[in-house]
């Protein structure tokens, strides 16, 4: 291990010393999905926003009428996960750059991976299992 | 990290206010995905819930703040595309400061037509119809 490994293990307060890819994948992953959120993602705000004129049509019935295509279904499930994880790791980077107690990194992480998991499963969710006819 | 660096680490810049409002931005958008979701799983509650909740958002103000989220992924998305050019790219690193003028040139570029066409019915709604 050099000197540079040594330290870095250190100062992260990690006692695990087993080598591990997972920042090379997840700094991998952050440029792979973001190359499909632009088009996911812009794609969704400018036919949201400017071509089906924007949240003033927006209601139930909009949903309803978009949700019961298979295509509009995938392209929202794609850009829940692909997004949320993406924020998520986002996220994970920064706490783990400004939050220097390791108690604190520890919670605030903890935080951040519940609440996503919770966003992640209820958005799935609510697309599986939309119902046109309720109410 | 365990001890701080003396000085700082900040060296200012295009290099670091880019990547300072790529957090910002990147941050914002976050959250603002978490309320969206969860205003978007009022349809799984009743149609009324969904149109309730919905309907607070057609204000002046919520169109104000629609164009300032689709300003923020729009930056977080060209200066996103920027750092897979630095990183990937051969001469990526020698052009990241072109790469940003061009990221923010496009972004002006989509903004003012998007802002207009975002706020068009804010403004019919407050001053009458556009001409």
């Amino acid at each position: 291990m050099s000197l540079a490994d040594r330290s870095l293990a250190l100062s992260t307060g990690s006692r695990n010393r087993q080598r591990s890819n997972f920042e090379l994948y997840a700094w991998l992953f952050m440029r792979v999905s973001g190359v499909v959120l632009v088009f996911l993602v812009l794609g969704h705000l400018f036919i949201m926003n400017i071509l089906d004129g924007g949240v003033q049509r927006i209601n139930f019935a909009f949903v309803a009428g978009r949700w019961a295509s298979p295509f509009w279904q995938v392209w929202d499930l794609a850009m829940l996960w692909l997004a949320m994880l993406h924020g998520t790791n986002g996220l994970r980077t920064i706490i783990n750059d400004y939050a220097e107690r390791n108690q604190t990194r520890f919670w605030l992480k903890m935080l951040l991976y519940v609440s996503s998991a919770f966003i992640i499963l209820l958005g799935t969710l609510v697309i599986f299992t939309f119902d046109p006819t309720i109410g | 990290m365990a001890t701080a660096p003396v000085g700082t680490l900040y060296r200012g810049g295009q290099g670091m206010w880019s990547w300072v409002a790529q957090r910002i931005t990147g941050i914002a958008v976050f959250f603002f995905l978490y309320v969206h979701v969860l205003d978007t799983a009022l349809v799984r509650v009743s149609p009324e819930a969904y149109d309730i909740v919905i309907a607070t958002y057609k204000t002046p103000i919520v169109n104000l703040l629609e164009v300032g989220l689709v300003g923020a992924v729009l930056y977080h998305a060209l200066n996103g595309l920027r750092v897979i050019a630095v990183d990937f790219w051969s001469r990526g690193p020698r052009y990241q400061r072109q790469m940003l003028w061009a990221v923010v040139g496009v972004w002006v570029v989509v903004m003012l037509p998007g802002t207009y066409y975002m706020m068009r019915h804010t403004v019919e709604a407050l001053f009458g119809a556009t001409p």
